[in-house]
């Protein structure tokens, strides 16, 4: 009998490919988000709100990432952005590999920003690196104020949160003071973002922040 | 989450080691696991048993996953904190919120036996 030591780490291959994105993007300047929720948390509807306010600022390129639809993609598409759609079939998270392959798609040298929307779940797109520059999450006051506590590693990742659906507040049993308490414990660092996706409110400061971290990545090349 | 594609990763690095150090026979896979990694071990072990019996070099071998709690370590006094029932990333000692995480994101396959 012989006992053979590995360490081998099961996302190792993955965060190889993860790497190769990171240097694939620094290359180009290009800053990179990460953009996670749940299903229905407003994720696409905040990038077409983000479009819109920053009008031309900043030349912005998203990869969608869906099971089966492009309905999101042709969402995005409308609002004159270029966007690759990528269909898991199936499979629960993004992985650096399908983003990879995106990136190639785009005219990146044209490119100030990219977003990555993931597939709509809490649980295993935060396990996988794709190479981004920071995780931003989405969660919605119609979800309750309790998910930072039930999906901790996420929200533990995220360097920026964003609080959706701010315009139904009165008419949910969301307790603001519980979540921002919650939140302090698991990562009191990130800021957080009160927006709708629906009236637009909270947008502006949202673009704010993201035009500061552009001129940031910029800066430190 | 996807543990049943995590444990074909594993069965994909045993067969590639098996075949290099001339093992025909695994008779047993440690895997470790923290809390703060989404992976549950009673999905692995399910996995690892689905996989297994179709697998001749695995056939009968055993899965030992050993769970490694979450520890943070403080950035400002240094003290390291294990959080049990709550994740709550806050230094039992000076109670400043800047702690790093330095246990609990494990997932690797530590070693195996076979013949």
């Amino acid at each position: 009998m012989v006992q053979v030591r590995m360490e081998s780490n099961l996302l190792g291959a993955n965060d190889l490919l993860a790497r190769k994105n990171r240097n694939l993007f620094s290359r180009q300047n290009l800053l990179v988000i990460n953009l996670m929720s749940s299903p229905g948390s407003g994720k696409t509807t905040i990038l077409e709100k983000t479009i819109e306010n920053l009008d031309g600022k900043l030349s912005l390129g998203v990869i969608e990432g869906d099971l089966y639809t492009d309905n999101d993609a042709r969402r995005i598409e409308q609002k004159g952005v270029k966007v690759i759609q990528i269909n898991t079939e199936g499979a629960c998270h993004l992985d650096a590999g399908m983003v990879g392959k995106a990136y190639n798609e785009l005219p990146v040298d044209q490119l100030d920003l990219l977003f990555i929307e993931n597939v709509g779940n809490l649980v295993c797109p935060a396990e996988f690196d794709l190479g981004e520059d920071f995780k931003a999450v989405v969660i919605s006051t119609t979800e309750g104020n309790d998910k930072p506590l039930k999906y901790p590693l996420i929200f533990r990742e995220a360097k920026v949160i964003l609080l959706n659906k701010i315009d139904l507040l009165p008419y949910t049993n969301f307790n603001l003071q519980q979540f921002r308490e919650d939140l302090a414990q698991i990562n009191p660092t990130a800021p957080v973002f009160y927006v709708s996706g629906r009236t637009g409110e909270g947008i502006s400061d949202w673009n704010d922040w993201l035009l500061g971290e552009v001129r940031i990545k910029r800066a430190s090349s | 989450m996807h543990e049943l594609s995590l444990m074909q990763s594993v069965m994909d690095i045993l067969l590639e080691s098996a075949e290099q150090n001339n093992i025909c026979k695994i008779n047993k896979v440690k895997l470790v696991v923290g809390r703060f990694s989404m992976a549950l071990p009673d999905s692995l072990q399910f996995a690892f048993e689905a996989i297994a019996t179709s697998e001749p070099l695995l056939d009968g071998a055993f899965l030992e996953i050993e769970t490694r709690s979450i520890i943070c370590q403080c950035l400002e006094c240094g003290k390291k904190t294990e959080l049990e029932d709550s994740y709550q990333f806050v230094c039992s000692g000076c109670e400043s919120a800047k702690v790093e995480i330095i246990q609990g994101r494990e997932l690797y396959l530590d070693y195996y036996e076979g013949d």
